[in-house]
């Protein structure tokens, strides 16, 4: 089968190519990618669900568009990864909860909507830390995702199946959301690319919410071109949405191509003081200082700049955050979708004694935790000193980014502060799994993007960093414009992409041959 | 908002939540907590508060609160009709249905 001899290292962009030149088809690409998660995700356990039927029934489709000469997108025939925590017609949306397990949504996302209106076809559901609440994707229901750079260890969350899944070549793009960093942190320690766009920027609609003033869809990639390429698919107003803000999205792919050529002349980086330093690991903040230096030989000028909120940003979002949780999930009340559980050795049952005894069964330790922690934040005698101060801190972030941006066209930081770490290690210790979002959780305070691109590999550890590039909301092309510049200095500096020093995967690690189709909902 | 009866209990500084609290809250949640959770939950949720407790007095009253990283107006659409989901599939995840209507166990107890 030639599917199999497919070459499924390079990116989504060259894909984009030889389909239009029409070197390969969408049905080849897209078998190989099956062919991928087969031999590979017994070990790496990235996808919840694969359709492989429905993706390949869009492969056909997308090759039939090509051959007509009427191609759907730029990405026409490409195929991706959807994150769990979004709405798929017709297939499994779990969000790595029990409580949602076997349902299937009778509608899309409307990011979903234009992925299939492009005609990028869907490989499956990607896996996520239970409703998106965790750093490592060990609190999904279903089993951990492994990182494959080392299966011993977390490949970051929420999104970690979305990052694993272009690590391991098993998809090349695929769709995340980032509440606190669910995109850039795993993007960090998998060693690819996570964007989280401007809020607003992608339509919300057809997204579980956790924290829907936080929560902002965006892509996954391996490099910064195919992250701009899929975000100009997904972005965009939505009238669905009445937080999307209504302006196009933007020349991104353009901006990243510019980038790519290596000027950043009159580009000023400003590198905030309150991220960096304690906490963080020294191969992360050495790979940091060497990314800020090939910046500088590309002709931007660094400036420090201090953000003096920023150390209070944690302590904020765990207010927000768990405040707007506890409410979004007060609608898995076990009577319109998702499980029902009847309470044990009750007669008749109440409406809300099923409710109470469903919600128990079905949610995880980290959901209750930070419902109840909302639900505390909210309450009459704490408002004040927690939620309202919270919101409060809010402004105060908000306006440091500001007075930021006033000297710096971009700010930049580490993504986390250490590589990944082992699977287990931090899982019982929620205070230690929250410190992974110091660097990334200010810009979801404020609604500003922040992408995260490989930055190298730490000395002590060989995993792979984070590089971190901020920018003003509605200025998401800076951060593909310097992502891109500085993506393009670190691989002539390696000669070739991080990935290349990721070790392979061996197909004898995994638990042995998946079957494809039947694997949502098998607790593993 | 949920009311909460007695005042967080503090000492030096330290915020503390009982275990009886844990027990209020998850009451007022709708979640049945065993005696185990409520065992392994409250001294977690005693070291969250406090890790987050810094957060009091950081800004005054004069900074105002941001519910919202945009400014929030008020979106209409035009009063017309648009496809919607049929009922068949409004209910297909329904964990049970019963005349084109979603069946929900009873609603009032027996002293109601």
């Amino acid at each position: 089968m030639t599917a199999i001899t497919c070459n499924t290292r390079v990116s989504a962009a060259e894909i984009a190519g030889a389909l239009a030149r029409g070197e390969t088809s969408s049905v080849e690409v897209t078998r190989a990618h099956l062919h991928n998660i087969e031999r590979h995700d017994g070990a790496v356990h990235a996808y919840l669900h694969v359709d492989a039927e429905g993706a390949l029934a869009q492969a056909a489709a997308a090759d039939e568009r090509r051959a007509n000469g009427a191609p759907a997108s730029a990405l026409d025939g490409v195929p991706i990864a959807v994150k769990d925590v979004l709405a798929t017609s017709g297939l499994p949306t779990t969000c790595g909860s029990k409580i949602l397990q076997g349902w299937v949504p009778p509608y899309d996302a409307t990011v979903v909507a234009r992925l299939k209106r492009a005609g990028l076809p869907i490989l499956g559901k990607t896996n996520m830390d239970e409703f998106a609440m965790g750093s490592s994707t060990e609190h999904s229901a279903y089993g951990p995702t492994r990182n494959p750079w080392d299966l011993d260890r977390i490949p970051g969350g929420s999104g970690g199946g979305s990052a694993a899944a272009v690590a391991s070549f098993q998809a090349p793009l695929a769709l995340g959301t980032d509440t606190g960093g669910s995109i850039r942190q795993p993007g960090a320690v998998t060693g690819t690319v996570g964007m989280k766009p401007t809020y607003g920027g992608v339509s919300r609609y057809g997204l579980v919410a956790m924290a829907n003033s936080l929560d902002q869809v965006g892509p996954v990639s391996r490099t910064v071109l195919d992250a701009a390429l899929l975000h100009e698919v997904i972005g965009g107003h939505d009238p669905l949405d009445s937080t999307s803000i209504d302006q196009p999205v933007g020349k991104l792919a353009d901006a990243a191509r510019r980038g790519a050529e290596g000027d950043l002349s009159g580009v000023r980086v400003g590198v905030i003081t309150e991220l960096s330093g304690e906490g963080y690991q020294a191969g992360v903040l050495a790979r940091f200082q060497e990314s800020l230096d090939l910046l500088v030989e590309a002709g931007a000028e660094v400036v420090e700049v201090s953000c003096p909120s920023f150390v209070h940003a944690l302590a904020a979002y765990y207010l927000v955050m768990p405040a707007e949780a506890s409410s979004n999930l007060a609608k898995f009340d076990a009577m319109r979708y998702g499980l029902r559980v009847l309470p044990e050795g009750v007669e008749n049952p109440s409406a809300e004694e099923v409710m109470r005894a469903t919600r128990d069964a079905g949610f995880g330790d980290e959901v209750k935790r930070r419902i109840i922690l909302g639900t505390y934040a909210l309450s009459s005698g704490y408002y004040d000193a927690f939620y309202g101060q919270a919101q409060k801190v809010r402004t105060l972030i908000g306006r440091d980014f500001a007075a930021a941006f006033e000297t710096a066209d971009v700010l930049v930081s580490p993504t986390a502060p250490t590589t990944a770490f082992k699977l287990g290690e931090k899982l019982d210790d929620p205070i230690a799994m929250y410190l992974n979002d110091l660097a990334t959780i200010p810009a979801n305070l404020a609604g500003v993007p922040g992408i995260s691109i490989p930055s190298g590999l730490a000395d002590e550890d060989g995993l792979p960093a984070g590089f971190q590039v901020l920018a003003p909301a509605l200025a998401d092309d800076r951060c593909y414009r310097v992502g891109a510049a500085l993506e393009a200095a670190l691989e002539r500096k390696w000669g070739g992409p991080l990935l290349d020093k990721a070790p392979g995967l061996d197909p004898s690690t995994g638990s042995g041959q998946v079957k494809l189709d039947q694997r949502n909902g098998d607790a593993r | 908002m949920p009311d909460t009866p007695g005042a967080p209990a503090e000492s030096g500084g330290r915020v503390q939540i009982t275990r009886e609290e844990v027990a209020h809250l998850a009451d007022l949640a709708r979640i049945d907590l065993d005696e185990a959770e409520l065992d392994h939950l409250a001294p977690q949720l005693s070291v969250i508060l406090e890790s987050v407790a810094s957060i009091k007095g950081v800004a005054g009253d004069d900074v105002p609160p941001t519910s919202h990283p945009v400014p929030l107006t008020n979106v209409f659409r035009e009063d017309v009709v648009t496809p919607s989901l049929t009922p068949e599939q409004a209910l297909s995840g329904a964990p049970e249905s019963e005349q084109q209507r979603f069946a929900v166990p009873r609603i009032l107890g027996d002293e109601q």
